[in-house]
Formats: C-alpha cells, sequence, structure tokens
C-alpha cells in the first residue's frame, strides 16, 4: 500500500515536484531573508559598537546621565588604574580608553589667517601604539582616501568630506579649539596626515580622529577619558553576556559619588535597545509572516490538487478505503513533501546566504544621504536559527494547507464526490 | 420473489435540500435482489437512479425506510462498516471510469487486494485472471491515458471484478462508449454474471444496456413504475 502510494506520488509531477518546489522556494527565501536581515542588522550594531557604543562601556555616573553631549568635565581619571583592574575583571575582553570632543576647526591660510572654520565631531583613540588595535578596529586602513595613518602624536585623520569642506589637504596644519576638561579655552595644532571616507554620512560631516595623548595633552586630560569601551572575545554583541559583566561591574559601584565608574551595556546608550530587540525578534516576525503566507499558498495548492484529486479519492472511497485513511495518506504525502522541500530550500537558502555571507554586497553607492551609522557593505550572516528558521514553517505549513484542503473534501458527502466528478 | 434475497429496500425515500424546502428523489422505493441477477434501473435523467444505486452502495444513506444490503442495514452503518462492506463484497463501475491515471493498468486493478491484504503472488494471479477476463492481458503495463475509452471500462470492470465480490453496481457503464465496445464489455459483465454468479445492477437508459438486461426496473419520477422480468 505504502509503495503503491509512494508510486502516484513520485510519478504526479503536479502532486509531487511541484508542491516540493513551492516549498523549497518559500523555504529558500525565508532562511535566505533571514540570514540577510540578521547579518545587516549585527553588521549596524557592530559598526555602531565599534565607532561609539562599544559592546560594553564604562564612564562616571554623571558622564552616564548626559552621555549625549559628551561632558568631558565629568570623564573618568586615573584611568589606567581602573584599565588594569578592567583586565583583571574581565581578562578576555578588550579595554580601551577613548575621548570623544567636539570644538570648532580653523585653516589657516599661508599667512596664518583664517581660511575656513567648521564645526568638528573628534574621537582620541589609542592609534599610535604598536599593536594598532583600534587601527583595525575602526577600519581606517580601508577608510582612508588620501593621505597616511598617523605616525605623529599631532597628526590627525579628518573625513575627506570635511576636508574639503575646509579646503585643506594631508600636510596642511589645522588649529582645533575646544574647551578643556576644566572648561578652561583649549587651542591645538593638528597636522593631517590623511583623509578617510566611513560612508556613512553622520560621521563624514565633521569627523576627525586623533591619537588620544595628542588630545588629553590638548584637553588638559592627563590620565583621564571619556570612556572606556570593552569589546566581547567572541567579535560580536551579545546581550546576555554584556548584562552579565554589567551586574558583576555595577553591584561593588558607590551609588553615592557621582564620578564612580559604571559600566553601560550597548543597549543602554541611545536607542540601541530597540534595535537590538528588532535584531532578536526578526526571527520570529519573518516566520510568522512566511508561515501565513505559505499556508494561503500550500492550501490553495493543496485545494486545487484536491480537487484535481476528486476522482482518485473518490474511487479510493468507493472501493473501501476508509476515510480516515484517506486522509492520513495525504497528510503522510504533505510531511514528505514539507521534509523535502525544507530540506531542498533551507539548502538552497543557506547557500546563497553563504554566497553573500563571503563576498558582501556594496550598497555603498544607494547609501550616500543616511543619516544614520549603516554598513556600507551588506552582509548575511547564517546563526543556527537558519538551520531550522525554513524547516519548521515549510513542513507545519505544508501540513496545515493540506489538511485545510482535506477537510474541505472530506466534509462533502462521499456521494457528493462522485456527482461532482461526473459533471 | 424468492425466499433469500441479498439486497432489499423498503419504503426508501431520499430527500435533498433545495432552496427552503427539500427535494424527494426517492419517493418511497420497495425492491427485491436475489444472488446472480443482471437487473437494471432504468428511467429518464433525474428519476433517481444513480441516488439509488448509491444507497445500494452504502456511498449515501436513505432519509427514510431501509436498505438492507448482503444483511446489513445501510441507515445504520458507521462510516467505517459501509467503507467495509464496499470494501469486501461491493465493486463499483462508473461512467467516467475514474482510473488512476499514473498507475499501470496492473496497479489500477491490483489497488482493491491491496486494501484487503492479499500477499503479492495472490495479488499478482488474481489480478492476471481479471484482466484475462476481460481481455487486456497485454496491456498489464499501460496506463490509463495510452487506452482508448473501451480499453478503460474494461480496466475498470476487471478492477471492480478482481475481487470477486458479491454485487457489481455500475451506473451508465457505456455512455462513453461506442456501440461497438458497448456490447463488448456487455457481453464481458453477461459473461462474469454467468460464470461467476455475481449480480450486476446497472443504472442507464442506454438501449444497448437495457437489451441485456434480465430484469427491467422503470424508474420515473422517484418512483417504481414497471418491474420486468425476462426469460
Ligand atoms: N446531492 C443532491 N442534492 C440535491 N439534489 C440532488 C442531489 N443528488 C441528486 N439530486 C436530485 O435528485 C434527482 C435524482 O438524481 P439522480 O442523480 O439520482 O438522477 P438519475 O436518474 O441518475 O439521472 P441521470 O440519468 O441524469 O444520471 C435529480 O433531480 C437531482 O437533481
Ligand atoms: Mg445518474
Amino acid at each position: 500500500m505504502i509503495k503503491f502510494l509512494l508510486k502516484g506520488l513520485v510519478r504526479d509531477k503536479s502532486r509531487s515536484w511541484i508542491p516540493t518546489l513551492v516549498v523549497a522556494v518559500g523555504v529558500m527565501l525565508s532562511v535566505f531573508l533571514h540570514a540577510y536581515i540578521t547579518g545587516f542588522m549585527n553588521e549596524t550594531i557592530e559598526m555602531n559598537a565599534q565607532f561609539f557604543n562599544g559592546h560594553v562601556k564604562v564612564v562616571t555616573r554623571a558622564y552616564a546621565d548626559e552621555i549625549s553631549q559628551i561632558p568631558n568635565d565629568l570623564a573618568l581619571l586615573e584611568t589606567d588604574i581602573l584599565v588594569n583592574q578592567l583586565k583583571v575583571q574581565f581578562p578576555d575582553v578588550q579595554w580601551f580608553e577613548r575621548i570623544h570632543f567636539g570644538g570648532l576647526v580653523d585653516a589657516p591660510d599661508s599667512l596664518g589667517e583664517t581660511k575656513t572654520q567648521g564645526p568638528a565631531m573628534g574621537m582620541a583613540v589609542d592609534l599610535l601604539s604598536p599593536t594598532k588595535n583600534e587601527v583595525q578596529r575602526l577600519n581606517l586602513y580601508k577608510s582612508l582616501v588620501r593621505g597616511n595613518l598617523p605616525q605623529k602624536p599631532d597628526d590627525i585623520l579628518i573625513s575627506d568630506f570635511f576636508a574639503q569642506k575646509l579646503r585643506v589637504n594631508p600636510g596642511d596644519t589645522i588649529t582645533f579649539i575646544g574647551s578643556t576638561m576644566n572648561n578652561a579655552m583649549a587651542y591645538h595644532n593638528f597636522v593631517i596626515s590623511g583623509t578617510l571616507s566611513f560612508g556613512a554620512m553622520a560621521l563624514d560631516r565633521g569627523a576627525m580622529i586623533a591619537d588620544i595623548e595628542a588630545v588629553r595633552f590638548a584637553l588638559d586630560m592627563e590620565n583621564a577619558a571619556g570612556e572606556i569601551v570593552g569589546f566581547l572575545p567572541a567579535g560580536f554583541y551579545s546581550s546576555k553576556v554584556a548584562h552579565a559583566m554589567q551586574s558583576d561591574f555595577n553591584k561593588v559601584a558607590d551609588e553615592t559619588d557621582v564620578f564612580s565608574p559604571v559600566m553601560l551595556t550597548f543597549e543602554d546608550q541611545g536607542d540601541m535597545a530597540t534595535f537590538v530587540n528588532l535584531a532578536h525578534y526578526m526571527g520570529a516576525i519573518i516566520t510568522g509572516i512566511f508561515m501565513l503566507a505559505m499556508s494561503l499558498v500550500l492550501w490553495n495548492a493543496g485545494l486545487l490538487g484536491g480537487l484535481r484529486r476528486y476522482g482518485e479519492i473518490g474511487i479510493r472511497l468507493a472501493m473501501g478505503e476508509e476515510k480516515v485513511h484517506v486522509f492520513s495518506t495525504m497528510i503522510y504525502e504533505s510531511l514528505m513533501i514539507g521534509i523535502a522541500g525544507s530540506i531542498l530550500g533551507t539548502s538552497l537558502g543557506l547557500f546563497f546566504a553563504w554566497l553573500l555571507q563571503t563576498y558582501g554586497l556594496d550598497i555603498s553607492a544607494t547609501m550616500k544621504g543616511a543619516s544614520i551609522m549603516m554598513p556600507t557593505v551588506i552582509r548575511a550572516r547564517i546563526t543556527t536559527a537558519d538551520y531550522f528558521i525554513g524547516f519548521i514553517p515549510g513542513v507545519v505549513s505544508t501540513l496545515i494547507g493540506t489538511a485545510l484542503a482535506g477537510i474541505g473534501i472530506f466534509k462533502r458527502q462521499t456521494a457528493r464526490l462522485f456527482k461532482e466528478l461526473e459533471t | 420473489m424468492t425466499n433469500n434475497p441479498i439486497i432489499t429496500t423498503e419504503k426508501l425515500i431520499k430527500k435533498f435540500p433545495m432552496g427552503k424546502g427539500e427535494f424527494l428523489a426517492l419517493k418511497g422505493i420497495d425492491l427485491e435482489f436475489n444472488e446472480g441477477e443482471f437487473a437494471g434501473l432504468i428511467g429518464p435523467s433525474g428519476s433517481g437512479k444513480t441516488t439509488l444505486l448509491n444507497i445500494i452502495g452504502s456511498l449515501d444513506t436513505p432519509s427514510e425506510g431501509e436498505a438492507m444490503v448482503l444483511g446489513q442495514p445501510v441507515s445504520q452503518l458507521t462510516a467505517r462498516q459501509a467503507a467495509q462492506l464496499r470494501k469486501e463484497k461491493l465493486g463499483f463501475i462508473f461512467q467516467s471510469y475514474n482510473l488512476l491515471a499514473v498507475h499501470t493498468v496492473f496497479e489500477n486493478v491490483e489497488f482493491p487486494l491491496l486494501l484487503l491484504k492479499y500477499t503479492p503472488s495472490q495479488r499478482q494471479k488474481m489480478v492476471m485472471d481479471a484482466l484475462e477476463w476481460v481481455g487486456l492481458t497485454d496491456k498489464v503495463n499501460s496506463k490509463p491515458p495510452a487506452l482508448s475509452g473501451g480499453e478503460c471500462q474494461r480496466v475498470a470492470i476487471a478492477r471492480a471484478m478482481v475481487k470477486k465480490p458479491m454485487v457489481v453496481l455500475a451506473d451508465e457503464p457505456t455512455a462513453n462508449l461506442d456501440a461497438a465496445n458497448s456490447h463488448n464489455i456487455l457481453k464481458t459483465m453477461e459473461m462474469l454474471n454467468k460464470e461467476l454468479k455475481t449480480t450486476f445492477l446497472f443504472a442507464t437508459h442506454d438501449e444497448k444496456v437495457i437489451s441485456y438486461l434480465h430484469r427491467k426496473i422503470f424508474l420515473i419520477d422517484g418512483k417504481i413504475d414497471r418491474d420486468e422480468l425476462i426469460k
């Protein structure tokens, strides 16, 4: 009997291959889409983490309260001790001191008079240490448009867009005017060593990157830093790990001292919590939508197939096969189709996702005006979820589709099947 | 008629819902059939032939009255019992042959035996016997789309006969066939009726079929008009 049904299934292409392909296409799309969106969201998260938020970040309690205004007067002091403490407490995490600062950049002409001026957002990081950790983390080699990476303490990188606005070139000297940690006026001359393109308008508008020691000197922040960012050993953000670290670190914090250090996770800053949650629930959302759509498609396919099979079903019933048995063979068939289609679709989806993960897709041309920090190269990211995210809905929706169609058929009187058959 | 009927209907009424009211398709049918009959329900379109045949075949249930088929009251049977009755004792032949298009002639005829759980060697023999009755042993491996209408109907007869049922119910079996093929399959059925003592019950308005019948039951408007026994 099983052999008989299998023969029918394999020989009747509209009953086997076509629904299998329908399932496979749906499953493939959802696996690929999931990997793509996961990749895009994670890349966005990582990019923001690398440049701004860190996976975790240590700041003073007071700085945390006004973090969007980069209040360097509330910066951490004696950061060398603090960094060592952090390295002991979380040895696998990479820790970096950073200072974000804002001010005015003044480009002088050959006579020393102001040629152009513009507001600048600066970030001070360790550019000169031999490990070049931060240089790699911020992807500075690849972002370099003209000139070289800094070699000397007063060397600075500015965005190419900003350089053109100021009409300055690598080798020129610019004057930074800002305020020190103690709210006094700060002046410092930097030499532009190179220009950068980040591919995100938020950064390209007026960004500059300087070595932290020069900025400490300029802003009177000896052994101080606005923030200490930490990056998890896994290389990407994990909400769970970050929160575990946070509660570990913050439980000894002195709540009465506004200058005591506290740890923030990536999500604690800006709107990133929403984004991280969105990235997290994307799987469920896609699965839900896909399952609904697939069920509808397969229900229809099942109905059509069922109508086409009125004759077969009618004759099987007339010959004394029980309705329950006919129904369960239809369910078995759909199970086989669902599984076959899901395996095929998952494999194809993973393959295409793997291509996109390995080779990436450069969309920088379409991203020119984006004002938030987004990656310009789309890469899929294959996660374990992708192995079953298409599978379960693929099988379940095939089952639901068949069951609905089957119920539709079997609610009719057996005799009516023949009536409809003969007209 | 005799003391041993295998099918009886008693005050059989079938109503179908129609609009707000209902439509009486069978208006009290009393009939008896004995083993080995070659009988036909004859009447114009809409007279209730198919309806009556479906009830006797336990594909449908009466609204009132009763049909006793091989000792079983059709109105009382559960779906499972009705399926059991059809599986073991009844064979069906339809106007549209209803063969499974992707299965070979052999597999089509074999199907009822699969339901009855015969062994492969038993099935092999029974299917070949049945195909021999209808003269199709050379087409065992063909599929229905490659057969003529007459050949298809002969496969359907073989399928109905392969398990040697007590009763074969044939609803307009010649409606899609030309004269030569009609006579051909009617002769086959007549032969099987004689050799295997299978009871045949037709629903038809085809003169060719009528000419072969040993008993003619004329239905008009859901009622028996005449019941003629030949020879
Ligand atoms: N399921 C149903 N619902 C409503 N009316 C029905 C149903 N089945 C049959 N009828 C009606 O019952 C009457 C008898 O139908 P039946 O199919 O038994 O006729 P028939 O004698 O077989 O006709 P034909 O020679 O055209 O096959 C017809 O008027 C038909 O419209
Ligand atoms: Mg009819």
